[in-house]
């Protein structure tokens, strides 16, 4: 139910995502999907991969900072109020999210988002409930913990 | 004119008995009323028998910040705190405070040394003097206050601050003399500015600056700036506050007061004397002060000494500007900033100790900006910003609150923060002072 994300620390300056996308690159590792939060100063960059402990590991090496991330991978109906009719039940939960952002290919006819929340095991209950898919790990083809 | 010809011309031989006799009862002093320097001299087998003349200060122990920390709040004090007339205090470099007293006589003391500076840089009695050094704790304030009382001064008193005002007054009331560091007086050329004032038509003639480095590249700024004569003035508040030494019209070093504040340049790794007009540790010994009197003070700033006497009649021995420091230390806004302090708040804040960096810059006409970096590591990352910003408030709050100054934090990636097998270079620097 639940996937890992990795997130990775990088200033705002040239080059950087460019080093984290080559450094996985050549370690095999693909990503599936992928969000930046920036401020100022730093970015947050967050990505869905294939091999998350290995991503981490080989971030690890070349100095860059990152950690695991526990988010869930949603099944969104591709046509339009399909994002707000899970919205709105999420409301209607007190569900809070942090943050989201969308898969890069598609697994049924459906979209595919990822969200991250507050309290992740009661907003999988609420979305279980309402009969939302929620892809596993397994399902999406990456890699186990 | 010179405030005090008895004392500032007189020849240094002359002094040396006079130097000499006051540094015995000196040391009988704070012997005898200090039980911290009672130990102290204890500890060095001083013997007060052998404390003749003003060459036997070289067997007495230093004094050292350290002392004064770890005696917070009156510990170093020779008098009763109820027989003190006034206190002051500046930063440390721990969350504690350097605190200083002044009986009725250190006062008088102040107020003498303080016109004497003031007479030295220029200042005539009537003058009108608009003094924006902050009053308050800070010794600045109030101790140019007492100087300009003491010469016969008008003054203004208009502490630090609310720059538009400071000018208008400049304007309406026409003073002769201002008094303030040299980047307030930068900060209020680039106000003046954007209300359109010509700074050169100023009323200020002559400027009394301190309370931080500055050189020659800012003083001809200044001077162009505001068609003004910019003398420097130095002075710690362990010793006194401002008026410890000053520069005369002649910009020539600055006249070290040492009937009262008694001058060594040291080695500060040996404590021994350098060779005549070499660089050392400025150390300092307070003759006459009674309330918190200090015995061979290690102020940590850099300088050397010229005993030759000056072109304006003084013998007083001249310090160079202070060319550096022994330790980290920074002043920033006028404020006191030691690294050590960046490091007590990060271990305070997440438990480790990250490595961290001083950015100091001054963009033209601009006071001080401080930037402290702190690299992120996996303990404080978070995947949500608002955590990492939360994070970055939390820094920089307890920076203000604990060093009294504020400061701009950056996160930034591992390894961005050069490191080094000696000491860490904790200060980037880029002001051109």
């Amino acid at each position: 139910m639940k996937i890992k994300q990795v997130s990775v620390f990088l200033e705002n300056k040239k080059g950087r995502l460019l080093e984290v996308c080559s450094l996985l690159g050549k370690s095999n590792i693909n990503i599936r999907a992928l969000s930046i939060a920036e401020t100022e100063g730093f970015g947050v960059l967050r990505i869905i991969v294939d091999k998350p402990e290995a991503a981490v590991n080989v971030l690890r090496s070349s100095q860059l900072v990152s950690n695991l991330t526990e988010v869930i991978a949603v099944e969104v109906e591709d046509k339009p109020g399909g994002l707000a009719r899970i919205l709105d039940i999420l409301e209607h939960n007190d569900i809070n999210i942090e943050y989201m952002y969308g898969f890069i290919e598609k697994f049924s006819e459906n979209a595919l988002m990822v969200f991250r929340f507050d309290d992740l095991e009661k907003a999988a209950g609420i979305l279980k409930a309402n009969s939302i898919k929620i892809l596993t790990q397994a399902e999406l083809g990456t890699a186990c913990n | 004119m010179i405030f005090n010809e008895k004392f500032e011309t007189m020849p240094l031989a002359d002094l040396k008995n006079i130097q000499g006799e006051r540094l015995r009862d000196l040391a009988n002093y704070v012997y005898n009323n200090c039980p911290a320097y009672k130990t102290k001299f204890d500890q060095s087998d001083v013997r007060l028998a052998d404390i003749k003349c003003i060459e036997d200060i070289k067997k007495l122990p230093f004094t050292t910040k350290e002392d004064l920390r770890n005696s917070y709040p009156f510990g170093l004090f020779s008098m009763p705190t109820n027989q003190v007339q006034e206190i002051h205090a500046s930063s440390g470099t721990t969350g504690n405070l350097t605190v200083v007293g002044y009986s009725k006589e250190d006062i008088k003391l102040w107020s003498e040394v303080m016109a004497r500076s003031l007479c030295c840089a220029g200042a005539k009695p009537g003058d009108m003097i608009q003094i924006a050094y902050g009053y308050g704790l800070f010794t600045g304030g109030l101790g140019a206050h007492y100087g300009a009382l003491e010469l016969g001064l008008t003054i203004i008193p208009t502490s630090s601050g609310q720059t538009k005002r400071q000018l208008k007054l400049m304007q309406d009331f026409k003073p002769r003399i201002l008094a303030c560091t040299p980047s307030y007086a930068m900060y209020m050329a680039e106000e003046a500015r954007e209300i359109g004032l010509d700074t050169r038509q100023s009323t200020w003639q002559i400027g009394v600056f301190g309370a931080e480095p500055w050189g020659e590249q800012m003083r001809n700024q200044i001077e162009k700036t505001w068609n003004i004569l910019a003398t420097d003035i130095y002075g710690l508040s362990e010793i006194i506050g401002p008026g410890v030494s000053q520069e005369c019209v002649h910009k020539d070093g600055l006249h070290m007061f040492s009937d009262v504040f008694f001058p060594e340049i040291i080695d500060p790794l040996t404590g021994n004397e350098v060779a005549p007009g070499q660089c050392g540790e400025l150390v300092i010994t307070t003759l006459t002060k009674r309330a918190i009197p200090l015995i061979r003070y290690r102020t940590r700033d850099i300088v050397s000494i010229n005993y030759d006497p000056c072109r304006c009649g003084r013998t007083s021995p001249r310090i160079s500007k202070i060319k550096g420091r022994t330790d980290d230390m920074i002043v920033v806004r006028g404020i006191n900033v030691f690294p050590t302090q960046i490091e007590t708040v990060l271990l305070g804040i997440e438990g480790i100790e990250p490595h961290y960096q001083l950015i100091v810059d001054r963009h033209a006409g601009q006071m001080d900006d401080l930037e402290v970096l702190v690299e992120v590591e996996e303990r404080i990352f978070s995947d949500e910003i608002k955590q990492l910003k939360v994070m970055e408030e939390k820094i920089r709050k307890e920076i203000e609150s604990i060093l009294g100054v504020s400061a701009k934090i950056r996160l930034v990636e591992p390894k961005t923060i050069a490191r080094s097998e000696g000491k860490a270079k904790r200060v980037i620097d880029k002001r051109n002072l």
